[in-house]
């Protein structure tokens, strides 16, 4: 069970401001909570990125009707989007903050679905089209207390908008962006999400604890034993059980496999949006081989539901160890071929490289982890920060560039199938021998407490907050996002780029949708 | 691949075709429809999990363009068919109908995945469509979660064998955009 550190809302932000300076610049996870009779309020994860310390905090405020609680947007960049979305789910307003709008649900949606009460039958489904506003709205508190709203102009009148998406084969999903551009050059970029807003966190409420993890792997789909890893590691956690070191062996290794999976399908992707279709059939040839290995052990393709709350579904097929071998083998030189074909590429080169540039600083601002942030050059793998599984036990390297440009996410992701395959390569003849399943209760129920895990997934930090009343369904599960946070640097990468450049940063980026909207 | 179930299905478009039609319209009938079948091209739709599996199909190792689905097209003013590869959410729904709209007729709707059948595995959700055949009409249901590549052929193949059943003239070329949507709801009803 976790510490969380009460503080007052009138003295949050200040107290926030002392925690930045105390180096706690990143700000892990942000979750907004509704304790019932308590108030609405946020739960803060903070991360100090040179100790790797954590704390966290927590606010919150009684008044249901018109609730308000102070933005630490201005202290870490990352918590526009994150309260963006605690608006939407609790109606909690934040002051100081300079776009308060709906993140996920229409503009005319009714009531804060994450509430406690709120009624599931209040919003049909509108055939309408949704009108999208130019303005926005910020809250700002005056010396003597008062609040006033601002209207704020997010275009003008005069701007050239354009808009692309939800259904354009570049934005890989259903996101899309309004662009305000002058001639070809980005001058502003406006993310909007929620059309595979799905609302698992809410469904998560009313489902038993087993139940909930089905819903892991169809978030991110490519991540999905990664996802799944993550909320078995916090309930397990929770309950205070250990799984076998064979089922540790056995779930990295997955792992690592469906990291492969993951970037040679983001290797297939990126270069289709670049042009060269030739290497997309390369990435789907290969990765198939994968989904077979996944398919020989846990009968799913893309969608495995392999890992359970002590263990994992099945045990290995007899096969996996001899054809996983054969995968590496086959590997190694094909990752030269990859190279050759489109890394070398000089057009590949003039369209990625000091392109869609993003900080360190803004990185870790935004908290954008995985290969985005390691491009940055922070290192921010959580496979070292926070060892887990048998990530402890193996050696392997941390790829970081220090470009941050989209060619560095290109190659942070092709050297990271390398290190996968090390990893591998490590574990796979010495997988010990046991049990694969701790027995568990037919109904589990968690202790009362709040507990947060976190994996590697395949684009970032992939993170569960649990928070529990003793009962057999979780009363307050949240998943820390790896895309969100990479959907709201957009903007900053975007900027005076050309307008064919989106199309690359978003490729390089690497976001995926359903990961985002939840 | 092997398709099951094949002769039956052809010999039921016999039938169907041989009682009271036209020689000469029918003669052409067949060839439009042959030419039609065989080249149906799909909208690139997806809105999660489902795509990436129908991406795998048309990849390297199942690659649909053996049965003439050829190319994906961007824009839906070119495309004869789409698969609804994903979940529909409530914000995604009327964005779908539109897009739906903007195809030229004759059109077709493929239903893949649990989602977009019933509302699969979010069917309790707040904001989950519960089925699109409540805001489309749909030719073909594929279930699965995600369906596998094996599945999406077949259920691709269906549709194909499907075109080839109907009565262009007088028909499908006839048709208009009016009533689809009741349609699909009618018909939803009396399931
Ligand atoms: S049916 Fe299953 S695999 Fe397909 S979109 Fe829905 S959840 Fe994803």
């Amino acid at each position: 069970m976790e510490e969380i550190i009460f503080i007052e809302k009138e003295r949050f932000h200040d107290a926030a401001l002392k925690c930045r300076s105390e180096g706690y610049d990143f700000l892990r996870s942000l979750t907004g909570m509704d304790w019932g009779e308590e108030g609405l309020g946020v739960v803060y994860h903070l991360e100090n990125t040179e100790t790797a310390g954590n704390i966290v905090l927590k606010t919150l405020t009684r008044d249901r009707e018109n609730p308000q609680l102070a933005s630490v947007s201005d202290i870490w960049k990352g918590a526009e989007f994150n309260e963006r979305e605690v608006f939407d789910y609790f109606g909690i307003r934040f002051i100081g903050h300079p776009d308060m709008r709906r993140l996920y649900l229409r503009e005319d949606w009714s009531g804060h679905p994450l509430r406690k009460d709120y009624d599931m039958e209040s919003n049909p489904l509108r055939m309408t089209n949704e009108e999208t506003a130019d303005t926005t709205q910020h809250i700002e508190i005056l010396k003597d207390g008062s609040v006033i709203k601002h209207r704020e102009v997010l275009f003008d009148e005069d701007e050239y908008v354009i808009n692309i998406g939800p259904q354009h084969p570049a934005t890989h999903g259903v996101l899309r962006f309004r662009v305000s551009l002058e001639g070809e050059t980005i001058k502003k970029l406006d993310v909007h999400c929620g059309y595979i807003h799905r609302g698992i966190e809410k469904m998560c409420e009313s489902l038993t604890y087993p139940q909930t993890l089905a819903l892991t792997d169809r978030l991110d789909y490519l991540g999905a034993h990664q996802n799944r890893h993550a909320l078995c590691m916090c309930i397990e956690k929770a309950l205070g059980i250990e799984v076998s070191e064979r089922v540790q062996y056995i779930r990295t290794i997955m792992d690592e496999l469906q990291r492969i999976d993951s970037h040679l399908l983001f290797y297939s992707c990126a270069c289709m949006d670049l042009g060269a279709l030739t290497a997309f059939f390369y990435g789907f040839r290969d990765r198939e081989k994968i989904l077979d290995i996944f398919e020989g052990t846990t009968g799913g393709r893309l969608i495995q539901n392999y890992n359970t709350i002590g263990g994992v579904q099945a045990d290995i097929a007899p096969d996996f160890v001899a054809k996983v071998k054969d995968f590496i083998r086959y590997m190694r030189p094909t990752l030269k071929e990859y190279h050759d074909v489109f890394t070398g590429n000089i057009i590949m080169q003039g369209r990625t490289k000091g392109v869609g540039v993003l900080s360190r600083e803004d990185a870790i601002s935004f908290g954008a982890t995985g290969g985005t942030g390691r491009a940055s050059g922070w290192a921010c793998d959580v496979r070292k920060r926070h060892p887990y599984a048998a990530y402890g036990k193996v050696k392997f390297d941390e790829i970081t560039f220090t470009e941050g440009d989209c060619f560095a996410r290109y190659m942070v992701r092709m050297k990271e199938i390398e290190q996968s395959l090390d990893i591998i390569e490590q574990l796979i003849d010495n997988i010990p021998e046991g049990d694969i399943q701790v027995k568990m209760k037919p109904v589990i129920k968690v202790p009362e407490g709040s507990y947060y895990a976190a994996v590697e997934g395949s684009r970032g930090e992939f993170g569960v907050y649990l928070e529990s009343r003793g009962e057999k369904y979780p009363y307050r599960l949240k998943f820390r996002s790896t895309g969100l946070p990479l959907v709201s640097a957009m903007d900053t990468m975007c900027r005076n780029a050309k307008i064919a450049d989106l199309i690359a940063i978003g490729a390089t980026v690497d976001y995926v949708v359903p990961d985002i909207d939840r | 691949m092997e398709v099951k179930n094949r002769e039956y299905i052809e010999e039921m478009v016999r039938e169907l075709k041989a009682s009271g039609t036209n020689v000469v319209v029918g003669c052409l009938d067949e060839m439009i429809n042959w030419g039609r079948g065989n080249s149906l091209w799909p909208l690139t739709f997806a809105t999660s999990c489902c795509g990436i599996e129908y991406m795998a199909v048309g990849a390297a190792r199942y690659d649909f363009a053996r049965f003439g689905f050829e190319v994906t097209r961007a824009s839906p003013r070119q495309a004869d068919m789409i698969m609804v590869a994903g979940t529909i959410t409530h914000k995604m729904a009327p964005v779908l109908r539109r897009l739906y709209d903007q195809m030229a007729d004759p059109k077709y709707v493929v239903a893949v995945g649990g989602c977009s059948i019933s509302g699969g595995p979010f069917k309790k959700s707040y904001h989950v469509v519960n089925g699109i055949d409540s805001i489309l009409p749909v030719d073909v249901y594929i279930p699965g979660c995600p369906p596998r590549p094996e599945a999406l052929l077949y259920g691709m193949i269906q549709l194909q064998n499907k075109v080839k059943a109907q009565k262009f003239f007088g028909d499908v070329n006839r048709k208009t955009d009016k009533g689809d949507a009741e349609a699909g709801r009618a018909h939803r009803k009396d399931r």
